[in-house]
């Protein structure tokens, strides 16, 4: 021991002031390291240009919306107030609100439910079914789109929210991710529950599902940002401008003559905000979802 | 509490039989614990006592009753998992709770019982914490507090200690042997740790290949066990078997020593145990070169290079005999154990 202050650099490990002013050499991975930066950043000026484009041409005139230039030359509110003033837009707000939330609500209940029984029962014809909900992924909605609006008009479902709704309540994907999940429970926890005396239904509910919120909340923002921007189906299913959901009602703004831009962008812009508010309140458990899905390969 | 029985039970998994006509009773408020190496069916036995598993055929009587076709629920039992099954999204206080969901309890009486089981087990001021906020020891706790808490028949432990290190494995050790002294219930405890059998044990049932191979007390399995697989598998070290033949008065040993031994007849297996087996003067047993010695404090373990191959002693701690001397070895008459070579199993 020594009386030393604390604070005293022992002189054996004092740096010279040489090696203080000698500027520290640049390895090859210094460069690797370089390399990566630019070029995230340039994939994220790739993921931000849409943005910034969209917010850009909700500011501009409608004879500056074919410039180029991200600053306006003469920036305007106008879009945002006629857009906001016109009653249609709160309608096609609404109906994609509660279609892309029921569809959420429907997904995280039925994709959890089947993806834990397939995951958690052994029963005769368990792989078979499940390939056949897998298999289901392969088919593109451009072939599944004439046979829905066919049964629609047989079941009196076009242009009513059912209608809309009906093909997405339920995914392949959304049973293949929680089934996945839900590998990632100890079977142990249900074990103890059965014991307990809890019913299979209140063991997947009680203790099931909250052991898997991640994945759950990761479902939830694929459902609904899938749902709110979905547009073919809605534009298929619905005839009246009432029943439009948001894109396919931003899509008709304009004329015959010319379409408007810079309304189409004013109501784009403005149909990002549940989306951002639904993600700023899932991310942390989003991003873990989606890590987790990941390693779930 | 009540009295456990099962009776010619069996398991099988498609055609594979992996229980094989299991009896065993276990007295009200008795400590059973079923040891054996993995795949003995000793996880098996338990599950199907405790319903998570369907017997194929047999029965399981808790309190006289049948309880082989009823639900877990229904079974009045009680289980710790080995990894403790806690919940992770919920407190203490709710994981402890929660064994009482199903009951009909008036909700004061329930938290009492909780309030009562937390201040057993020493968890009340842990009570609102989640369980990754607690250490390995506070996490098998609630588990044990989860199945206390709904005062069933009978305690099923599935090797609960055996993710915990060995200094916390010791003490959890004591907790539950207290535990069951104080509240008196019937426990069905699996391991195949020998050690926590011969510790927490009124009666061991020793488990291979789906059968039972032995029931007794610590002492009996330890002192007289039933084969030459009970006799290696309980004690550390392993007994030594050695080959030899018997004539009813003397066992010659293929070594080349002999001993007289009033017992057993033929081809037979000479077993003692290290604890049992001293470096001696006189007339011995077998002899040969010290090969590894391992010190414990008071005694040193030495194993021993014989014609009859390796063999385990235990010398005195302060002398022990050096390694590469040779030693002769010996043991007392009544210390001595035969085996039938060909079955394995005690000779009187």
């Amino acid at each position: 021991m020594t009386d030393a202050p604390l604070t005293e650099i022992p002189e054996r490990v004092k740096p010279s002031s040489d090696a203080l002013l000698a500027k520290p050499r640049r390895g090859p991975r210094d460069n690797a390291q370089v390399i990566r930066w630019i070029l995230l950043f340039l994939g994220g000026v790739l993921m931000v240009m849409p943005i910034a484009y969209m917010i850009s041409t909700s500011l501009k005139w409608p004879h500056e919306v074919y410039n180029v230039n991200l600053i306006p030359d003469e920036p305007t509110l106008e879009n945002y107030t006629y857009v906001l003033e016109d009653g249609r837009f709160y309608n096609w707000f609404w109906n994609s609100l509660i279609i892309a939330t029921l569809t959420t609500i429907s997904n995280l209940f039925f994709d959890s439910l089947v993806g834990y029984t397939l995951c958690k029962f052994r029963f005769p014809g368990r792989t078979l079914v499940f390939i056949a909900i897998l298999s289901t992924l392969m088919i593109p909605t451009e072939m599944l789109v004439i046979p829905w609006y066919l049964m629609s008009q047989q079941f009196g479902w076009l242009d009513s929210y059912w209608g809309i709704m009906f093909p997405g309540l339920m995914t392949a994907f959304g049973v293949f991710l929680m089934k996945q999940f839900f590998e990632s429970v100890p079977d142990d926890f249900l074990e103890a529950a059965r014991i307990d005396g809890l019913n299979e239904f209140q063991i997947w509910w009680e203790v099931a599902m909250p052991l898997v919120r991640p994945a759950l909340a990761a479902l939830a923002i694929f459902v609904f940002l899938g749902n709110w921007t979905a547009f073919l189906w809605p534009l298929i299913v619905t005839n009246s401008v009432e029943m439009y959901t948001l894109p396919v009602g931003l899509s008709g703004f304009g004329d015959e003559a010319d379409v408007a831009w810079e309304l189409i962008m004013t109501g784009a812009a403005i149909s990002t905000i549940p989306t951002l508010i639904v993600f700023l309140i899932f991310q942390r458990f989003i991003i873990r979802g989606v890590v987790m899905a990941g390693l779930k390969g | 509490m009540a009295e456990l029985a099962l009776r010619s039970l069996t398991k099988a998994y498609g055609q594979t039989e992996v229980l094989h006509g299991i009896d065993l009773e276990v007295a009200d408020g008795e400590f059973v614990v079923l040891v054996g190496p993995s795949g003995c069916g000793k996880s098996t036995t338990l599950r199907l006592i405790a319903g998570l598993e369907d017997t194929t055929s047999g029965a399981i009587e808790i309190g006289g009753r049948d309880v082989a076709r009823l639900e877990p629920a229904a079974r009045d039992i009680a289980m710790v998992f080995q990894n403790y099954a806690i919940y992770p999204h919920m407190t203490v206080r709710k994981n402890i709770g929660f064994g009482l969901r199903a009951s009909k309890l008036p909700r004061a009486d329930k938290k009492e019982r909780i309030a009562e089981v937390a201040e057993i087990l020493g968890m009340t001021p842990l009570l609102d914490r989640k369980p990754s906020q607690l250490s390995g020891g506070q996490r098998q706790r609630v588990a044990i507090g989860r199945a206390m808490v709904r005062d069933p028949a009978v305690f099923l432990f599935d090797e609960p200690l055996s993710n915990l290190d060995a200094q916390l494995r010791t003490q959890m050790r004591l907790e539950i042997k207290k535990l069951h002294q104080r509240v008196g219930t019937t426990i069905v405890f699996v391991t195949h740790d020998q050690v926590e059998a011969m510790t927490l044990a009124d009666r061991i049932v020793i488990m291979k290949d789906g059968h039972i191979r032995q029931v007794g007390t610590p002492s009996e399995v330890y002192r007289n066990p039933a084969d030459t697989f009970v006799a290696r598998f309980i004690g550390a070290p392993s007994m030594n078997l050695i080959e030899g033949r018997a004539d009813g008065a003397r066992v010659a040993l293929a070594s080349g020593g002999e001993i007289a031994l009033a017992r057993g007849g033929g081809d037979v297996l000479l077993g003692v145990r290290p604890d049992d087996l001293h470096p001696v003067e006189g007339p011995a047993l077998i002899e040969g070169r010290v090969t590894v010695q391992e010190p414990l404090g008071p005694e040193t373990l030495i194993y021993v290079e014989t014609s009859a191959g390796e063999v385990i002693a235990k010398a005195d701690g302060r002398v022990p005999p050096a390694v590469g001397s040779t030693v002769r070895l010996g043991a007392a008459p009544e210390d001595i154990h035969l085996f039938d070579r060909q079955s394995g199993l005690a000779l009187a």
